[in-house]
């Protein structure tokens, strides 16, 4: 009984080279990514060298930036990046946990589905899109009414000073916010459809009305996803370049003042290299490397709270 | 006798299933009812009707009249989260909230009636937790998560919670299915002291607890109420010969 299947025995011999073969060459191309981003980083250190050792730790807590004395340092953009990312997180996450609210505990299968669908789509749109879109569309509306009405209201702060001129941090932050939308509210679509229904049954049965049952039951439970899905925006806007060089008015310069225009680390990169050398550029790639350094620390954070939520989920669902 | 709660021509459906058919039924005060009948024969169906829990599923419905203390539940007028409060539930997998503690988890439906009082809340917990002969064994860990103790110990403070806001009628739907016997005859020896003060429904796919623990015993079959009397009636002299058969297991 056994014969048969020797027979077959060259065959077989033969399939497994091919696998062999097979695996080792899809293993090379998979290699060619780690070369890739060992490469990228390599090179990118290499050439923010210069600027490392010229400037050393101020580069990172001094303020000027000054191309006539030859005189570069970071702090203005990691500032632009900041305000900029804290008000898409502000403005963004409340709206999509609203969505999310919404498509998860409210809407009937025939709207959630397609509409998931469309909010998804929007992550897709091309960021120059949303940038063309904030200078035709959304500044008519800040210079308008919006930022008038900050000032009225707010000016007081020293976040609402300055001019409706529509072309500032607010416009920046704005953008950012729509754009973060799409991640930040399917994430924690998710994250509140993998509560289970046990979940929001115990909340009803204790007298819960529909939204103390949300609160009670299904944003405690999917809370670690909302805050990854939360961070999962935060990366997206602290890299995002187009849509912000666009709209945030490019100043070199440090003002807490949404109203003012300001610069981020991606969008000074994007600004200036085409005519940088020498120092300046090796400057450039070096905010390139913090703006690298930080974008893939907030993945990677987003990453393992998202992957552990989703993972963590049926476990603790079950309760046992 | 008239029951606490009065069950008239109830209906439940999910979209097309007809899962209730046409119950009437009267649920004794201070006595305990057992629903038994094989597995899908819409006992949970049936006692998810008398809290209006059976409506929050999506494309659920119920038709027909469930009185408590004669006041028709599924009157158009009446508010189901309050026929919720005066109708506990503790489900068959237990499912306290992960993220509170013993603690909050027992007193979450205080706080939802806006309870913010610390002395009271203390006092609820107390008397909850040894209603459901829970407190000896984690008042020393109170602040420890709801999720944090055993299978057996989660369902008493499930029992807990559930009793925690006063209800008059606690419905428990296979709450021992999951859990070892020793927690079982714990969750019974306590329903038998409950039954003083609460009005309870149980459902159960095992005729030994009913037999054990019921004061009446309803069997269904197919959504339908086969027969319902007096426990020791039903299983010593049923009078319906497919309540017979399923007693003795000479069914499918
Ligand atoms: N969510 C649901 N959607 C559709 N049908 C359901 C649902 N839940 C239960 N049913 C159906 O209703 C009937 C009664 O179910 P159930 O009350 O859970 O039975 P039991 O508790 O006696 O096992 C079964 O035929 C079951 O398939
Ligand atoms: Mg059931």
């Amino acid at each position: 009984m056994m014969r048969p299947t020797r027979k077959h025995g060259s065959r077989r011999s033969r399939a497994s080279l091919e696998d062999k073969l097979f695996k080792y060459s899809v293993m090379g191309i998979a290699a060619l990514v780690l070369a890739l981003l060992w490469s990228l980083v390599v090179k990118l250190v290499f050439d923010a060298q210069t600027s490392i050792e010229t400037f050393g730790i101020d580069f990172l807590t001094s303020t000027i930036w000054d191309p006539n004395r030859d005189l570069y340092t970071a702090l203005p953009f990691i500032f632009g990046t900041l305000m900029t990312s804290a008000v898409a997180i502000v403005i963004g996450v409340p709206i999509s946990i609203g969505i999310a609210i919404y498509l998860s505990e409210l809407a009937p299968a025939w709207i959630r589905e397609p509409l998931s669908f469309l909010i998804e789509l929007l992550a897709a749109v091309p960021s120059v899109i949303y940038g063309l879109w904030a200078i035709y569309t959304l500044r008519p509306v800040l210079t308008g009414s919006v930022e008038p009405f900050l000032m009225d209201a707010l000016g007081w702060t020293p976040f609402f000073e300055g001019a409706a001129f529509g072309i500032d941090k607010l416009a920046s932050g704005i953008i950012l916010a729509v754009m973060i939308i799409p991640t930040v509210a399917s994430v924690s679509k998710e994250s509140m459809m993998a509560v289970p229904d046990s979940q929001r049954e115990a909340a009803l049965s204790l007298g819960a009305t529909k939204y103390e049952s949300t609160r009670m039951a299904v944003l405690s439970y999917a809370r670690s996803g909302i805050f990854g899905a939360t961070i999962l925006g935060l990366g997206r806007a602290v890299g995002e370049t187009m849509a912000v060089t666009m709209t945030i008015g490019n100043a070199n310069i440090i003002s807490w003042s949404l109203l003012d225009p300001g610069q981020t680390m991606a969008s000074v990169i994007a600004n200036n290299w085409g005519e940088a050398d020498g120092l300046m550029l090796s400057s450039l790639i070096e905010i390139g490397v913090v703006l690298f350094i930080v974008a893939l620390l907030i993945n990677v954070c987003a990453r393992l709270m998202v992957g552990r939520v989703m993972k963590a989920v049926p476990m603790t669902g079950g309760g046992l | 006798m008239e029951g606490k709660i009065v069950t008239e021509r109830l209906n439940a459906f999910f979209g097309e299933v007809h899962a209730v058919k046409n119950i009437n039924m009267s649920i004794p005060a201070n006595a305990i009812t057992a629903i038994i009948g094989p597995s899908g024969c819409g006992k949970s169906t049936l006692i998810r009707c008398l809290n209006r829990m059976h409506e929050v599923v999506r494309g659920a419905r119920a038709a027909g009249k469930v009185y408590l203390d004669g006041e028709d539940i599924y009157d158009p007028e009446t508010d189901p989260v309050e026929v919720r409060r005066k109708v506990g539930m503790v489900f068959q997998k237990p499912n306290p909230f992960p993220t509170m503690s013993i603690y909050d988890n027992v007193v979450a439906g205080q706080r939802l009636n806006g309870e913010k009082d610390w002395k009271k809340l203390d006092e609820t917990v107390e008397r909850s937790l040894k209603l459901a002969a829970l407190w000896d064994e984690v008042k020393d860990h109170l602040d420890a998560s709801g999720v944090s103790i055993s299978g057996g110990q989660q369902q008493r403070l499930c029992i807990a919670r559930a009793l925690a806001v006063e209800p008059e009628v606690l419905l428990l739907d296979e709450p021992c299915s999951a859990l070892d016997p020793i927690a079982t005859a714990k969750i019974e020896d306590l329903l038998f002291d409950l039954k003083d003060k609460y009005t309870i429904a149980i459902v159960t796919h095992n005729m030994q607890q009913a037999a054990r623990i019921a004061d009446f015993t309803a069997f269904m079959y197919m959504g339908e109420l086969i027969e319902f009397g007096e426990t020791k009636k039903l299983f010593e002299n049923p009078v319906e010969e497919l309540t017979e058969k399923y007693i003795t297991g000479r069914f499918g």
